[in-house]
């Protein structure tokens, strides 16, 4: 079994402390020049800011690699499939576009790892709904199905047990795997749907469906510094861009 | 205190009352202060029976907020409203503790405090002590007493466990199981002059113990299962969930397994049964495999699961599919058949052959988790908290079932919070410490 639980970046890095919706903000502009940004040279240099950008996040360099290795190997792998799958006599060029693609998705993966894994689910939620106007329905409910998350991950795992206790096991036939995982599927969302109504009932008895004016208890403000954070992922895009013309 | 048996409506009454019944058909009306529940709403307050999905927040403190942003409390206000009500019922830490961090018991305490902030008239309380252990319950209850004691609060209580609770109430109304009031009144009379019919219909009256099985000629014990300082850790956790230790469970034998929350109960109950591989140690059956490594179709015919959740372990849409699915592939045709009709008979599901497992009542759904373990005619039966959420007719009828099974030859080996029926059963107690 395995327990998953909401990384806690140390509420004092400086990334940790900046506003949600600014982090976010930062980090699309990084995808946008990621995007539109062609070769190997580009990404290389947003990865490198975003590499030299990990100690203000908050969290250990070992912890953001155990949570992160699937996208990094999933990076890398659509980068050597371009090589090795590109059709031959198409001469050198495989090699720096497979490197360059999968430069780019890690530097698309990366940025939105470490704007999401340096913020609270709560601040953000109170941020998207003070800063981004999003609707409280939406922010919270998302924020309240995150806390579920874990919970299902447990179930899932449960649901697995139950079944080899009932003498069901799929064995080595890929059918009877594929058909004993929908029934597990299925099991799990006949428990998040149940676990899902009692929680909306919960939020609705504290008048969350009847409110007609929320009040904020948690005001997240903008400060000078989430625009410096702006700024500073504008001028790495430029930069990039700008190394990248020029090589 | 709303008391009934399984299936009498004592929680659809308390949703009722709160404002949180929607569709369906219903009858009569519902007044809180001559307004509609529903218009209502700002006057009463509920706590429900499971903690972790009633938790909104990530945060105590926020947990308690969220209530009063709701109803537009000014910011200024928000926060000595939530130091008050997390003070009321006595929460231990400040308001940045991580509602996951919490134990079963803090989470309800919380989920008590973020009501109060609200100021209701009226606090719904559904069964709020059902998934705590001892420990933790009585601190629930404590802190209800203090609320009540206060005298400004209407509580009205439904409890399963009856004796525990029963001081903190002035009322007693028995609800009839398909509509009625059997009885109004103070508790003490009514337990007086209608206990034993009331213990009979599955309520859990205060001093009527588990009738005790009758004792049966038993064979010799031979160990079946054997733990080798077997213990778990979750991947990347500092403490194990269950710190190793020693156990052998032997046929005509049944072990209670006790402990607080939090002490590994059911980690155990998964390593024993072989559906978990232990990060130390082995569970070995008498043939030397650990049981982890039996194959699914072979375990299921020498350790029997029974899961705390019953609906974990339904696999099929009718309850005599559940029981004609056995585990074995070299059956006597029609043997399969046989069977089914024998469990169901025994655990008087035979009427219920065509209803889908999942629209069972609470105690059907037990019955039938267990007639499933049954199935492939198992040496250990390994149950976790067989009673949890159970009437007393549905305990009793366990009870029954479990010691003719343990009389028979099985070893069995039960997880429970519950101490009256583990007393009531169990030959020997293990008790686990956190």
């Amino acid at each position: 079994m395995r327990r998953f639980t909401a990384l806690r970046p140390d509420p004092r890095a400086v990334l940790a402390r900046a506003n949600p919706v600014a982090k976010l903000g930062a980090a699309a502009i990084l995808m946008g020049v990621l995007f539109v940004a062609s070769g190997p040279i580009p990404p290389a240099v947003i990865l490198a800011a975003i590499v030299a950008s990990v100690p203000l996040v908050g969290l250990g360099l070992g912890t953001l690699l155990v949570r992160t290795w699937p996208l990094l190997v999933a990076a890398f792998m659509v980068g050597l499939l371009n090589v090795l799958l590109a059709p031959v006599g198409s001469g050198g060029l495989d090699l720096q576009t497979g490197l360059a693609l999968g430069l780019r998705l890690l530097g698309v993966a990366l940025s939105g790892v470490l704007a999401l894994a340096s913020t609270d689910p709560t601040d953000l939620a109170d941020s998207l709904q003070q800063q981004a106007r999003l609707s409280p329905r939406l922010a919270m409910g998302v924020l309240a199905a995150v806390r579920m998350l874990p919970i299902l991950a447990v179930e899932w795992q449960l649901i697995g047990m139950a079944r080899r206790a009932r003498g069901v096991s799929p064995g080595w036939s890929p059918p009877a795997a594929a058909r004993l995982a929908f029934g597990k599927l299925l099991a799990l969302l006949v428990g998040a749907v149940r676990r899902a109504t009692r929680l909306a009932l919960a939020m609705d008895a504290r008048g969350f469906a009847t409110a007609e004016r929320r009040t904020i208890a948690r005001p997240q403000t903008v400060r000078p510094a989430d625009w410096g954070l702006l700024a500073a992922a504008a001028a790495v895009g430029a930069l990039a861009l700008w190394i990248g013309a020029a090589a | 205190m709303l008391l009934g048996a399984s299936g009498s409506g004592k929680s659809t009454l308390l949703f009722g009352l709160a404002g949180l019944l929607e569709g369906g058909e219903s009858e009569g009306e519902l007044r809180i202060d001559g307004l509609e529940p529903r218009i209502a709403r700002d006057r009463t307050g509920i706590v429900f029976q499971d903690p972790e999905s009633s938790l909104v927040m990530a945060r105590a403190g926020d947990e308690v907020a969220f209530g009063l942003e709701n109803r537009g409390v000014p910011a200024a206000e928000i926060w000595s409203r939530v130091d008050g009500a997390l003070e009321m019922v006595g929460f231990p830490y400040g308001r940045d503790r991580p509602t996951d961090a919490l134990s079963g018991g803090e989470q309800q305490r919380l989920s008590l405090a973020a009501s109060l902030a609200l100021q209701p008239g009226l606090l719904l309380l559904d069964e709020p002590t059902a998934n705590l252990d001892p420990a933790g319950a009585r601190l629930v209850r404590e802190a209800v007493g203090r609320l009540v004691a206060g005298g400004e609060l209407t509580m009205l209580l439904v409890e399963h466990r009856v004796k525990e609770s029963v001081d903190l109430v002035d009322r007693l109304i028995v609800l009839e199981a398909g509509g009625g009031v059997i009885a109004d009144g103070p508790p003490a009379e009514i337990f007086a002059a209608r206990g034993d019919e009331l213990a009979a219909a599955g309520i859990w009256v205060p001093d009527h113990p588990l009738p005790v099985p009758p004792t049966r000629p038993r064979g010799e014990p031979e160990v079946l299962l054997v733990a080798d300082q077997v213990g778990y850790r979750f991947p990347g956790e500092e403490s194990p969930a269950l710190a190793p230790i020693d156990l052998a469970v032997r046929s005509f034998e049944a072990l209670a397994i006790v402990g607080p929350n939090g002490s590994g109960k059911t980690t155990l109950a998964l390593l024993l049964g072989g559906l978990l591989r232990p990060s130390t140690g082995t569970a070995r059956g008498p043939d030397g495999v650990p049981v982890w490594r039996v194959p699914a179709h072979r375990l299921a015919r020498t350790i029997g699961s029974v899961f705390q959740d019953p609906e974990h372990q339904f696999l099929t849409g009718t309850v005599r599919d559940e029981l004609t699915l056995a585990p074995s592939d070299n059956r006597i045709p029609g043997e399969a058949t046989r069977r089914a009709a024998e469990l169901m008979d025994r655990l008087h599901l035979a009427a219920l052959a065509d209803a889908n497992p999942f629209t069972l009542s609470g105690g059907e759904k037990r019955r039938l988790s267990v007639a499933t373990a049954l199935l492939g005619e198992p040496s250990v039966l390994i149950l976790d908290e067989p009673t949890f959420g159970q009437d007393r007719r549905t305990a009793v009828e366990l009870l029954d079932l479990l010691a003719a099974q343990r009389d028979a030859g099985s070893a069995v080996c039960f997880v429970t919070h519950d101490l009256p029926f583990a007393a009531a059963l169990a030959d020997r107690t293990l008790e686990l410490a956190r």
